[in-house]
């Protein structure tokens, strides 16, 4: 059990070093977004094209960095939404079988098939080199191999959540929270 | 057959989110498990998941939704740099003075922070916490006080540049700057509704909202004009902006959002509140509420994937095409429903789960006597309908959103009965706003022209 909590806090590390770069990334969206609207603007008041495909599309792939990557770590801080009103009155060990069955058997699988579907989707991606079909717009296969890191990266985090609520309905708890510190 | 599948599947669902497990997944799980059950009758081809990258690569590459960061962004930044409290404090003073003052500044708050307003509690939770300490230290009776916090802090919601619109937008596939003026008026008219309830007890139920002792308004009158001049009117001047040049098809709302964002960071900057802290706290909500949102999508685009690889939306669709008493027994039906998820399930939620299965249904009853409107003003109509119907389920006890979220800030003294007793007179004017907006559907169309 020392072992998998180890385990699970090296995950909690990545999901929260993924949180830090969104938060990073959120910044530059900020910029990358006020550029491509001034540009757009002024553009045309003086009547020349000065917005390029290529902010746009980084744009959006910045958004999709964002809640892609995010996603693990919005997990380790269990900030995805729930209906609480039955599970906020569960015992401590209640809530930790809701999470342990949910992990397990929706959370897991749910990544599991969207990765075997999506990875050949990106392999095709890759072999291809596929680009936007827009003028000057950016290769699409990066963005695509997002979405297998994302599902990897959240389905580790499912597995260190589901190793705590393991340790919690063993009586493991004190681990537990030392590991969260 | 199959199409009962999709049935059990759809209360499958609601089991599994009522279990407490994370929506997103639940949704999701719900719809794989569903996936593995129909294959195995036959009733499902799992061939229908090779669309899965493509959709995925569909919500990442959406236009509509990437104005989503940048309008939660600004919201979280105006209040996280504490503006709404200066704003708060200078309504305090301006209104203060009169009676029931204290109570219209929180309702103008409100209205003004809009942009913030994702998820209900946040902003039920950040009101709740500013102005229900200073409306009772002032002797405002305490279930006044809970209905006027709990009802302005869902208000912004359906005034625009609320992001649950953007998300609406989406879902109903019309444009986000339509939605956001369809919704204007009726947002501003349930507003000032609320000023005219608090105006009312003013007059007739004075000791419930008194006026602010002399030695708090008193001050000097080019201080409170310095006062109005910076800290009032530049966060109204850049709300103004953002939405009259979506408006005025300046800009998009991602555009607007953008620029949104660098106003509000000036807007901090200039009062001193643009700390390191603030900021990465601003973006760390921003991250979070964005990506729960999406993740959300990404849930429910999977569960409605298999719910229409079973036949389940042709059969939600032919049960409420052949419902009894037509388009008005269906409106009905769906407002009841809406109102009773709303105990239950957030704003986001529901627009992901309700609004793909119900909307070809309402486009077929368009254009009929009680949905009179056709095309994008029926969509845009039906989205500000659902809002303020949402709105009024948020504050209804004892399941309300609002309430729960009021009951957890709200100082012991305050007694549960008391802030249910201050939401009745709100939503008495909620309902009425809604039936005006199903009758007269002008109100949110008129100014679309």
């Amino acid at each position: 059990m020392q072992f998998l909590l180890k385990l699970s806090r090296w995950i909690d590390r990545i999901s929260e070093a993924m949180g830090w770069l969104t938060i990073g990334l959120t910044l530059v969206m900020v910029v990358v977004g006020v550029y491509n609207a001034v540009t757009r603007y002024l553009g045309q008041f003086i009547g020349v094209n000065l917005s390029s495909n290529l902010y746009i599309e980084v744009q959006w792939y910045l958004f999709s960095l964002i809640f892609l990557l995010g996603a693990c770590y919005v997990l380790s801080r269990n900030e995805h939404v729930r209906v609480d009103i039955l599970y906020s009155r569960f015992s401590r060990k209640g809530k930790a079988w809701i999470d342990l069955i949910g992990g397990a058997f929706l959370l897991l699988p749910l990544c599991l098939v969207i990765l075997t579907y999506s990875l050949p989707s990106v392999i095709n991606s890759w072999k291809i080199l596929e680009q936007s079909s827009d003028a000057s717009g950016l290769p699409r296969y990066p963005i695509k191999s997002a979405i297998i890191l994302a599902f990897m990266f959240l389905a580790l985090q499912g597995i260190s959540e589901i190793i705590k609520q393991v340790a919690i309905l063993l009586d493991h708890e004190s681990s537990v929270s030392e590991v969260n510190q | 057959m199959s199409e009962w599948l999709g049935v059990l599947m759809f209360l499958g669902a609601l089991l599994l989110i009522f279990s407490g497990y994370p929506v997103a997944f639940s949704l999701g799980g719900a719809g794989l498990v569903f996936a593995v059950i129909g294959g195995l009758l036959g009733k499902f081809d799992w061939i229908l998941f090779t669309a899965l990258p493509q959709r995925l690569f569909g919500i990442m590459s959406n236009f509509v939704l990437l104005a989503i960061p940048y309008f939660i962004l600004m919201g979280t930044l105006l209040q996280r740099s504490g503006l709404a409290e200066d704003l708060l404090e200078t309504f305090g003073i301006l209104f203060g003075r009169l009676r029931g003052g204290l109570a219209i500044g929180v309702i103008l708050v409100g209205t003004l922070l809009a942009a913030a307003t994702g998820v209900v509690g946040a902003t039920v939770v950040a009101m709740g916490m500013i102005s229900l300490p200073i409306m009772l230290r002032y002797g405002y009776s305490a279930s006044l006080a809970s209905g006027v916090v709990a009802a302005s802090g869902t208000l912004g919601q359906v005034i625009p540049p609320s992001v649950v619109l953007i998300v609406l937008g989406d879902q109903l596939g019309v444009s986000v700057g339509d939605l956001f003026l369809g919704s204007l008026l009726p947002g501003l008219a349930m507003a000032s509704m609320y000023l005219l309830y608090v105006v009312g007890m003013a007059i007739f139920q004075p000791k419930q909202v008194p006026a602010l002792p002399p030695e708090v308004t008193d001050i000097p009158k080019a201080q409170l004009a310095k006062r109005v001049v910076l800290v009032m009117l530049p966060p109204l001047l850049l709300i103004v902006i953002v939405l009259g040049s979506i408006f005025r098809g300046l800009a998009t709302p991602t555009e607007a959002g953008a620029m949104g964002v660098l106003g509000a960071l000036v807007l901090a900057a200039l009062n001193r509140r643009l700390t390191l802290t603030a900021l990465t706290k601003a973006l760390r909500s921003t991250v979070e509420l964005t990506t729960m949102v999406m993740v959300l999508l990404v849930g429910a685009t999977l569960f409605s994937l298999v719910f229409r690889g079973l036949g389940g939306d042709d059969l939600v669709k032919e049960a409420f095409l052949n419902i009894p008493g037509g388009a008005l027994s269906f409106l009905a039906f769906v407002n009841l429903l809406v109102f009773f998820l709303g105990f239950f399930l957030d704003y986001f939620e529901i627009v992901f789960i309700l609004v793909p299965l119900v909307l070809p249904v309402v486009v077929s009853f368009g254009g009929t006597d009680v949905m009179p409107l056709t095309g994008t003003e029926l969509l845009v109509w039906f989205g500000v309908m659902m809002g303020v119907n949402l709105q009024t389920s948020f504050l209804t006890p004892p399941f309300g959103f609002s309430l729960f979220y009021l009951r957890g800030v709200a100082p012991p003294s305050v007694k549960t009965t008391q802030i249910y007793a201050g939401v009745v007179p709100f939503i008495m004017i909620q309902l009425v706003a809604l039936l005006l907006l199903i009758r007269f559907p002008g109100l949110v169309t008129w100014v679309m022209g």
